[in-house]
């Protein structure tokens, strides 16, 4: 993204000089200076994320209360091929697959799907930041997750997997919700959908905090460590069935990106583009709220991966959808994993909510924008 | 090969480029009391002529430019665009033919003035959904983005984000991006508005050279009547969501005319290089 050199305000030499120039001759020359945005520097840029991506993952799962080296991974991975050894398997092959790699790869879809949801409320709603939690439906996923915890149905450990499957239907409801506060005429106007988001979200929040204020305080501290987000290590079953399902939910995103970069110049101007605005904002809120709802039900409320990724995604490889959508959803899944890494292992055998890192991390981030940088504040 | 390019002219020039057909538009048709914004307006645009849409504040003039773009549906009446019926083109085969600039522009995302006016190749897309939104612009979308670039001057600003322009630059990408869409119709809701007199200029004789190069159909809203005047063949002139007056400049900008539709008086005189008329405020004093 070069923007120092200063351009005349009106060139004599655009007219005459560019109509003898071809299409081809353009890309060559739009590609060196990255007016656009082409395959090669597409498939550079994501096959060296996701080189990073493997990378980050590897390592994460190294760090812990116990250290493991390279030795234990070829260990743990020639056990887990060959189990000769019966039902002992080795301390560092069930630390790595029955503990970190499941919540490493659960940080980085969970990271993943708020980042890609974030880009994708932005665009929608023109606003820089707009973030996954915006709308309401995690409050809604929160909610139904708190009454769950106040009925004891978390509490008891075989019915803890129907947490998630509460936290799931508070935020369709919540969803359902919005959708018949803000529409009018058929219409989903962003300025009422945004105000029934944040009337939405002040009502249920104050239900969150009444639950809490009632709960028994031993199961409250739980309930107030997962409202501010942390990671736990799922079954490989339910790992495998979130994962199918984020990874569809990040591809049907991906699929509207060049929908996406023309609704970002205006409603009125996409639909003058041949774009069904109505139709696409209505699949477009349901799917992100499909996914944020899924995500804030395994993992409670992270804050700042889904505003903040998109932002620095886009501040430095450009605002095309085409490669902010995936690459802010691998940026976002390896942020999360590094924080969540420093959530298990700061205060060792302690944890701390990784929300708290992402924060924390987040936070100091945008006041630097704010302060340095307000040129960069769009 | 003439012959056959003589009966493509002959059969289109048999349609107008758009023909409105007693449309009344008005906002909240489900609220019976609100009155008609647009009432039983017809005309006819020629293919390529330059109409300009003017009158005064509240007479309905963009409702009436968004209502020939498709973005607003009239209550009754019919458009054509090309000949077809506009409410039965679907959005996609509307942007073929006929593009839009509108007022509302401001810029939230920094993307880049080339990737800007590539935007205006989304009508013609041909890329499935396997693609996964992957595709990449094609050699064709890149050629068209270049000329209308070319033409609008903004080439050398290819590689500069959106966000950073000034009013000027901004409106000439808006007009290459609409460009970019290669249609037949270019309708544009004040395109010199905020615009200094040199970029006024810009933008106005651009529209010359785009009437004179693409052949382009050029509807315009604007307050500006001298701008109406000097670069319109014809004027429509609104008032109160009614057609009051259609006609040249020479038939509309009259002090008569001028007094019934705005209510005011105006001095009116000649342009003193091309003859057109010339609307000058009054001393009004007291």
């Amino acid at each position: 993204m070069s923007n120092g050199h200063a351009t005349p305000l009106i060139s004599t030499t655009g007219t005459r000089d560019g109509r003898g120039s071809s299409g081809p001759a353009a890309e060559l020359e739009w590609s060196r200076s990255g007016a656009i945005l082409t395959r090669r520097r597409r498939h550079l840029v994501l096959f060296g994320l996701l080189a990073a991506s493997i990378v980050v993952t590897v390592l994460c799962s190294s760090f812990g209360a116990a250290a493991l080296s390279g030795n234990d991974w070829l260990t743990a991975l020639r056990e887990l091929i060959t189990p000769e050894h019966g039902d002992s398997a080795g301390t560092a092959g069930v630390i790595l697959f029955q503990l970190r790699v499941p919540r490493v790869l659960m940080g980085f879809l969970v990271g993943g799907a708020l980042a890609s949801v974030g880009v994708t409320l932005q665009a929608l709603l023109r606003n820089a930041l707009a973030d996954p939690y915006v709308l309401g439906v995690s409050s809604g996923a929160a909610l139904g997750a708190a009454i769950a915890m106040l009925l004891g149905i978390g509490a008891t450990s075989i019915l803890l997997p129907m947490l998630p499957l509460w936290g799931f239907a508070g935020g369709l409801i919540a969803l359902a919700l919005i959708y018949r506060m803000a529409q009018s005429h058929g219409r989903l106007p962003i300025h009422s959908l945004l105000l029934a988001g944040v009337i939405l979200n002040a009502v249920l929040t104050a239900m969150i905090m009444f639950i809490t204020s009632i709960m028994d305080p031993a199961r409250s501290a739980g309930l107030m460590a997962w409202l501010m987000g942390s990671l736990t290590a799922p079954g490989w079953i339910g790992l495998i069935g979130i994962a199918l399902y984020v990874m569809a939910g990040i591809m049907c995103l991906l699929y509207y990106a060049p929908v996406l970069n023309v609704l970002t110049q205006g409603e009125d101007t996409a639909r003058s583009l041949g774009i069904d605005t109505e139709q696409t904002k209505k699949r477009l809120y349901a799917l992100t709220a499909l996914l944020t709802g899924a995500v804030v039900s395994v993992s409670g409320m992270i804050g700042f991966v889904g505003m903040v990724i998109p932002h620095v995604v886009r501040m430095a490889i450009g605002s095309d959808h085409r490669l902010l959508m995936p690459a802010s959803a691998l940026v976002g899944g390896m942020f999360l994993v590094v924080s969540d890494t420093i959530a298990r292992t700061a205060f060792a055998p302690a944890e701390i909510p990784v929300g708290i890192v992402t924060a924390l991390a987040g936070g100091p981030f945008f006041l630097y924008l704010l302060l340095w940088r307000k040129d960069r504040m769009v | 090969m003439s012959s056959s390019l003589e009966q493509i002219s002959d059969r289109s020039s048999t349609n107008p480029a758009i023909a409105v057909e007693q449309v009344s538009f008005r906002y909240g048709r489900e609220l019976p009391g609100r009155p008609w914004t647009i009432e039983r307006v017809s005309f006819d645009v020629a293919r390529g002529e330059v109409l300009g849409i003017v009158g005064p504040n509240g007479s309905g003039k963009s409702s009436l430019l968004k209502l020939l773009a498709g973005l607003l549906r009239a209550g009754s009446g019919q458009i054509h665009v090309l000949g077809q019926a506009s409410s039965d083109l679907s959005p996609i085969a509307l942007a073929r033919m006929l593009a839009v600039v509108l007022q509302e522009q401001t810029q939230v995302f920094p993307f880049t003035v080339a990737e800007t006016v590539l935007m205006g190749r989304f009508p013609h897309r041909q890329a499935g959904w396997w693609s996964f939104g992957s595709e990449a612009d094609t050699p064709g979308d890149l050629a068209c983005a270049q000329r209308a670039m070319a033409e609008t001057d903004v080439l050398s600003l290819a590689d500069r984000p959106v966000s950073e322009l000034s009013g000027g630059e901004l409106q000439r990408v808006m007009i290459a991006r609409a460009l970019a869409q290669d249609p037949a119709i270019l309708l544009l809701d004040e395109p010199t508005a905020f615009l200094d007199i040199n970029h006024q200029l810009d933008i106005c004789s651009l529209i010359s050279r785009l009437r004179e190069e693409r052949q382009l159909t050029v509807v315009l809203v604007s307050h500006d009547l001298n701008i109406a005047s000097q670069y319109c063949d014809r004027v429509l002139m609104l008032k109160a969501g009614r057609l009051s007056h259609i006609g040249s400049p020479a038939e509309t900008i009259k002090p008569d005319v001028l007094q019934a539709v705005y209510e005011c008086e105006v001095v009116v005189d000649a342009h003193p290089q091309t003859g057109k008329p010339r609307v000058t405020m009054p001393m009004r004093i007291g």
